[in-house]
């Protein structure tokens, strides 16, 4: 493929009557991973959010080009199939569905938009113990109900097993690393540079340096009051953590 | 197990009710309305002896007595009991000596529901009582049966066979007396289904009956009898469908179990009656009366419903816990949808020492409809040591359904404990985003997290049925988001 992955051009996002971003540029390319920084209330999770179609959101003007289609109009699950994943901040519990039959549901949902045959019950056993063994992650675990009890850590590991089984083109990684200690990051993030290939990309949205020094990211935007006023190689995430943001405002 | 569900056309598989066809066929029918002389023709169609006549009369006599009860959060327009037709028959139906000559177009029928009658077509595990409006049309695995001496066959069968045990036990649990609709059945009853345990033997393998209503005007009264004797197990599961009508059918069953000393009766029903369409026109009207009596020491009565359809249901399987140690159980998953109206739970009596009883309720509302779950618990002062425990959890969908819950609790005995906890919730925003950024549509977002939500009930059936119990919920909640 050629171009750009996804292409947000002047993007402006209202939560009610406010306006959050204010015209908001962004490009990321294939095989790229990108990070997205900035002080509370500056955006982000709203940005994640309507990336991934949120409607409690509203586009006001602008567009998002993701794999060269217009999504502003797209429902969430329609996003979805197109291949892009958010891991979310707070992943929510449903009770009373094992991770595993939640696995095999959004797997094959996404199989079938896509034209796909349905895994059978073994190849796909066999195929998500694969991804699972990567982040450390046992067949009793996938026995549970979905976040229901898990820790913080436990949750963002979930997310990162539903990426992986997914296997989107573009992820979105919300705050991925809060909540994580140093060996759950070690695991995730060696699980997402593992899964980089040249069909895909990333986008993490962070407060920490943490998670990228981990992921070394080729590009880092601020962003700042709903836009992206900086962007540069990673010794910016190292002049933010020395400085703060407060050279951007 | 071949319990799947058919998709036998075009057109029924447009048809949000799936089984809602109709089976052209010629019927007997008794003459329309209520009177002595249609007891007598039912009573005499299936050549019974007098003594059921007699009781089924003085059924009636009662019945003209009672009044229709208005207790329940139903509502619903004044039910014409001399505009129903309380008998028919598949015309050819009247001696048959083999499944072989049941007429084609019945076996097509039942084929379309997914359930293979003809021996030759059962993989294996289940054996089924097919009851066709009025009239049982055969029961397979019967000779497979016999050799443990279990009694599997069809209520008018079982008189004829075995009148001493009929007579033994017939109203022994819900009296002829009992309440409105009890009655009625008592006296209009055409078939259903018998079953009996011998002691000491683990029934070899789940007993079932399918119930259809196909005749239009009809009733449906049908009776089944239960009896588990001394330290037997039986797995029993009933099911229901009936086709799409614009006016009202009635249905108003009889469900007796006997539980004797240390048997267990595990009795599972999946309930899709024809529920009316978007707008609440037609659907059945299902009046049930279920009771399982533990009857001796260390039995064991669990109720485990599914019930998606019916315009109306009021029905509250109980348990009778007569013996010291016994136990009962209700697990009940009630799904509402568009004008449904459900008003059902269960009464679990405690009488003997050591008794116990759990009850587990999830209802689903959507659309516009009503959900009540009703349920009386009640210690007897001599029922030392006795324990309930309850969970009521409400689901709703919608902003325009309901969902009330009514326990009634009375203890006599201050050594035994009652226990009762009650959850409502709607399905969270959050929720339903956090699935559709992973992929499923909202109504794939909405089945997974309602069968989730009645997970607990749903592991308690037989597991082929867990499985098309939670089809069924799918289809009954379809449309519910906008």
């Amino acid at each position: 493929m050629s171009g750009n992955l996804l292409e947000i051009n002047d993007l402006h996002v209202n939560a009610g009557e406010k306006e959050i971003l204010k015209g908001l540029n962004l490009s990321i390319p294939f095989n790229e991973i990108h990070a997205i920084m900035g002080p509370n209330g500056s955006g982000k999770s709203v940005l994640s959010n309507v990336l991934s179609g949120n409607e409690d959101y509203k586009v006001t003007s602008g567009q998002i080009i993701f794999k060269n289609e217009n999504i502003i109009e797209l429902k969430p699950n329609e996003i979805s199939n197109l291949g892009l994943f958010m891991a979310f901040q707070y992943p929510v519990e449903i009770p009373g569905v094992t991770l595993m039959n939640f696995l095999k549901t959004i797997h094959e949902a996404n199989r079938k938009a896509n034209g796909l045959e349905k895994l059978g019950p073994s190849d796909f056993l066999k195929y998500v113990r694969e991804k699972a063994a990567i982040l450390g992650i046992n067949d009793e675990v996938l026995k549970r109900q979905l976040n229901v009890g898990f820790s913080g850590g436990e949750k963002k590991r979930n997310e990162t097993l539903q990426l992986l089984v997914l296997d989107p083109v573009l992820t979105i990684l919300d705050e991925t690393d809060s909540g994580l200690d140093v060996d759950a990051l070690d695991i995730v993030s060696d699980g997402i540079v593992g899964m980089k290939n040249e069909e895909n990309s990333f986008l993490v949205v962070t407060h920490y340096k943490k998670l990228l020094d981990k992921l070394r990211p080729s590009k880092i935007h601020i962003l700042v009051d709903g836009r992206i006023v900086e962007s540069g190689g990673p010794d910016l995430a190292e002049k933010i953590e020395n400085n703060g943001f407060e050279s951007f405002n | 197990m071949n319990k799947k569900i058919n998709k036998p056309n075009e057109e029924d598989f447009n048809n949000p009710y799936e089984f809602g066809f109709e089976t052209e066929i010629e019927s007997v029918f008794a003459p329309k309305g209520l009177n002595e002389d249609v007891i007598r023709f039912i009573s005499d169609k299936k050549e019974e002896p007098k003594w059921l006549l007699d009781w089924r009369l003085d059924s009636y006599k009662r019945w003209l007595k009672m009044k229709e009860p208005n207790w329940s959060s139903l509502r619903y327009p004044k039910i014409d009991y001399q505009d129903t037709y309380y008998f028919s028959a598949p015309k050819e139906t009247e001696k048959l000596k083999s499944l072989d000559e049941v007429d084609p177009k019945l076996i097509e029928t039942y084929n379309k529901l997914g359930i293979p009658l003809k021996e030759q077509e059962w993989l294996a595990g289940v054996a089924v009582d097919a009851v066709f409006d009025s009239v049982s049309l055969g029961t397979t695995f019967k000779e497979k049966l016999k050799e443990d001496g279990v009694i599997f066959c069809s209520f008018s069968e079982a008189v004829k066979e075995h009148p001493e045990i009929i007579k033994k036990y017939l109203g022994t649990v819900v009296p002829n007396s009992d309440n409105f609709f009890a009655t009625l059945n008592s006296a209009v009853f055409s078939d259903g289904s018998f079953v009996y345990i011998p002691p000491g033997v683990t029934c070899p393998m789940e007993l079932s009956t399918y119930f259809r209503i196909n005749a239009a005007g009809t009733g449906q009264f049908e009776r089944t009898l239960l009896i588990a004797d001394e330290d037997s197990y039986v797995s029993y599961l009933e099911g229901c469908t009936a086709p799409m009508r614009d006016e009202h059918q009635l249905h108003a069953a009889v469900v007796e179990l006997v539980a004797l000393k240390g048997a267990e009766i595990k009795y599972s029903t999946v309930q899709n009656w024809y529920p009316g369409d978007e707008n609440g026109k037609g659907g059945v009207y299902n009046f049930v009366t279920k009771r399982g009596d533990c009857r001796g020491d260390n039995s064991k009565i669990s109720w485990t419903q599914v019930e998606t359809g019916s315009a109306i249901t009021w029905k509250y399987p109980s348990c009778v816990l007569k013996g010291d140690n016994s136990s009962g159980e209700f697990h009940s998953i009630a799904i509402s949808n568009n004008y449904q109206q459900v008003d059902s739970g269960t009464k679990m009596l405690h009488l003997g020492k050591n008794t116990k009883s759990r009850i587990i309720s999830k209802g689903v509302s959507s659309g516009s409809s009503s959900n009540t779950y009703r349920g009386q618990v009640n210690i007897h002062p001599k029922s030392e040591n006795s324990r309930n425990f309850t969970q009521c959890d409400s689901l709703l969908l919608t902003g325009n359904c309901s969902a009330t819950t009514i326990p009634y609790v009375e203890s006599k005995n201050k050594t035994s404990t009652i226990e009762h906890e009650a959850t409502s919730s709607k399905i969270s925003e959050d929720q339903l985003f956090y699935c559709l950024q992973r992929g499923l549509d909202e109504e794939e977002a909405i089945a997974l997290i309602v069968n989730g939500f009645c997970k607990e009930v749903l592991q308690k059936l037989p597991m082929e049925f867990a499985v098309e119990a939670q089809k069924l919920l799918e289809i009954s909640l379809e449309g519910s988001v906008g």
